[in-house]
């Protein structure tokens, strides 16, 4: 047992799979000696050497184009984007092939690979450095999606993600790369994706979050009298649905919070789930706390558009009182 | 001296057998022997005589959009023929005769376009990726293929086949600078067959060759008359070899023509000068092998008619098996969405032809379970 940052958790979990796979290698840029922008890979590529720790080209779309070839022949490729802000070049490959391969073969060519991808604001970061796509990713069937917003989840979602025989989207929240510390167990360990976590329990009110936005939450609810269940998706999808769903039909009420822009949010599935699932059980409408439907504001005002502490805390009254 | 020429370099374009039939011994040399020449003739006929009949099947609406391989025969199947059956094959969607080659079933071809994914379902041992739609974007899976066959320390390699028109996508670059910078034994053939559907090749690539493009990569490329089988092969082998021994890639240009629309869909007389194309048909690559196999003895008549009614036969059965495979099942295209198929994934499936959709289907009753139970 180790006190990790989110950062360590996932640079131990990739030395250790790495140890025990030696299909599993990295792709990207600057995951080589430099370690990383966010030093995510470093001691990496001492490790274990530049065949398996590579630095490519300055080309999204040629990374995971690449990764694609390398998992349909036999690897388990780990290309890291580094911001999500260039996830976009990469966006062709992902949709167009990784997600499509296995049902448009029936079977017959598989992409297990890992799509490392920092995600979010809230670190004073430049343009495009600060936005949350992860519901387009969602959208799109053959991809799974997941975002930890722990050190002992990153760790065990990671290792399950490299293990998958599918494509993953594994969105690291970097406002929380290094916020606090936990203790993550030294031995391997997993954690199914498509399962929810409960951070909190509580009877008069759901908050449903993912990625950073689950610290903020725990402030709110740390300022609340209520008596609030905070559940933390950590996959996106498949979404665990039968947890949310037990929670509001016990409290009646519902906050779906995320960073990305409301429309097409994924908390309007969440929402759009519970009234199908829950509607008779319903005590308030659900209400979402979100990013704005506008471009992510230069750093200056991201707080402003960010579902900080104070929103949250809005949301939880409002909806209580409804 | 202020100003110096810091890099010179020039193209060769390689013929063996020209449009005439003229054959250089020299060159040509051990290339095809006459066995294998034969049989790669007999091969074109029958990819020739599926064009006919896939052609005929569209429009009688047995079959949806295809693309006329015509014209293009000597392509794809130089290179396969010259490269080794465990290296990769990653096509985009017009090159029959060399996957054909390398024993792909012909009716898998044709159940891709009878909108059947079956199709695609590739035996992994015939290292051949299914057609690829979106222009250019195989290139990269080729590069990634070949790079894993290296980590391994293996001695495959891949060949990827594109159109003039893809080499204006960044896929493109993206996967020549990999190749290059990396080390990756690729192979990248171009098949410059004058359109990408109505736009000609002069919109993609103003410089003299599409071949100087891996020039800018640093990687070897050379300029090969596509219609002539023995100068593809001769290319492609030495790019063989080259990636082998050197896990250097190589770009391949090879000069064709499409001889027919770019799919069932278009209608090229729309767009280009029927005078060009009949100047194309007379530099067809089956018209001066047949001459080359004749003028050897190696070809007549009866073995023409021979060869004909068994490529007819190959194809037909084909088409019978193709159009015999039993209809899919009308939930096949949840079941290989995920190595294993998600909870809710689950449900909008067993509830696909009930009038609830995504709920429990256990909870159905009467004719709305029958429906459940009815389409597995």
């Amino acid at each position: 047992m180790a006190n990790l940052t989110l950062v360590q958790a996932i640079n131990l979990a990739l030395i250790q799979e790495m140890e025990a796979d030696d299909r599993v290698m990295l792709l990207g840029e600057d995951v080589g000696p430099n370690g990383g922008v966010f030093r995510v890979t470093d001691g990496l590529h001492a490790r274990f050497g530049g065949d398996r720790v590579v630095d490519t080209p300055l080309a999204e779309s040629g990374i995971i184009g690449t990764a694609i070839g390398l998992a349909m022949n036999g690897l388990r490729p780990i290309p890291e984007i580094q911001f999500e802000g260039f996830l976009g070049p990469a966006y062709d490959q992902l949709t167009t092939h990784a997600a499509r391969m296995r049902t448009r073969t029936r079977g017959a060519f598989t992409v297990p690979m890992v799509v490392r991808v920092p995600i979010g604001g809230g670190i004073h970061a430049p343009e495009l450095h600060s936005d949350s796509p992860e519901a387009i990713y969602a959208h799109h069937p053959g991809l799974k999606v997941v975002m930890p917003a722990s050190p002992y989840d990153a760790k065990g979602l990671l290792i399950s993600a490299i293990r998958d025989p599918d494509p993953v989207m594994y969105f690291e929240p970097k406002r929380i790369y290094r916020a606090f510390r936990e203790e993550v167990p030294e031995d391997e360990y997993t954690i199914p994706i498509g399962e929810a976590r409960v951070v909190s329990e509580g009877d008069e009110l759901t908050i449903v979050t993912w990625g950073a936005p689950v610290v903020q939450c725990m402030k709110a609810i740390e300022n609340s009298e209520k008596s609030i269940e905070l559940i933390d998706l950590r996959t996106i999808y498949p979404v665990d649905i039968d947890t949310i769903e037990e929670s509001v039909k016990k409290t009646g009420r519902c906050v779906i919070v995320h960073e990305a822009p409301k429309t097409c949010g994924f908390g309007a599935e969440i929402a759009t789930s519970i009234m199908e699932r829950c509607f008779l059980h319903l005590e308030a409408p659900v209400q979402r706390v979100t990013g704005f439907d506008t471009v992510m504001p230069y750093y200056k005002l991201e707080l402003e558009y960010l579902p900080e502490t104070e929103r949250i805390s809005r949301a939880i009254e409002e909806v209580v009182a409804y | 001296m202020p100003v110096k020429t810091v890099f010179e370099t020039k193209i060769s374009h390689v013929s063996i057998l020209d449009e005439n039939g003229k054959f250089d011994a020299k060159l040509g040399k051990g290339v095809i022997p006459d066995k294998d020449a034969v049989a790669l003739y007999e091969h074109m006929l029958t990819c020739r005589h599926l064009d006919e009949v896939a052609f005929k099947l569209q429009r009688s609406g047995r079959m949806g959009t295809y693309p006329e391989n015509r014209g293009q025969e000597a392509t794809s199947l130089g290179a396969a023929y010259a490269l080794d059956k465990k290296d990769w094959l990653v096509p985009c969607y017009r090159e029959n005769a060399g996957l054909f080659w390398r024993g792909l079933p012909i009716e898998m071809i044709l159940l891709h376009w009878m909108g059947d994914e079956r199709g695609n379902q590739i035996d992994n041992e015939l290292c051949v990726m299914p057609l690829a739609i979106p222009i250019g974007t195989q290139m990269l899976h080729a590069t990634g293929l070949a790079w894993a066959a290296k980590y391994r320390k293996e001695k495959q390699i891949a060949c990827t086949f594109f159109g003039d028109g893809a080499t204006s996508e960044g896929d493109f670059h993206e996967a020549a600078n990999f190749a290059a910078n990396l080390d990756i034994p690729v192979i990248f053939f171009c098949q410059n067959n004058g359109w990408a559907i109505s736009v000609p090749s002069k919109i993609q690539c103003s410089a003299p060759t599409v071949a100087q493009r891996g020039l800018a990569y640093g990687m070897d490329c050379v300029q090969v008359d596509g219609n002539d089988i023995f100068a593809v092969v001769k290319v492609t082998r030495d790019a063989a070899k080259l990636a082998r021994e050197k896990k250097r890639p190589t770009f391949i240009e090879a000069v064709t023509y499409r001889l027919g629309d770019h799919t069932t869909a278009d209608d090229a007389r729309r767009y280009r000068d029927e005078k060009e194309v009949e100047s194309w048909k007379k530099k067809d690559p089956m018209l001066r092998l047949e001459k080359y196999l004749r003028e050897k003895k190696l070809w007549d008549d009866k073995k023409h008619e021979a060869a004909m009614a068994k490529a007819k036969e190959t194809v037909i059965a084909a088409v019978k098996r193709a159009e015999e495979i039993a209809d899919p099942k009308n939930a096949d295209f949840f079941n290989s969405m995920y190595a294993e198929l998600p909870a809710d994934l689950k449900r909008q499936r067993d509830t696909m032809c009930t009038h609830s959709l995504g709920l429990d289907p256990s909870q159905l009753e009467g004719t709305e379970r029958q429906a459940v139970n009815s389409q597995h």
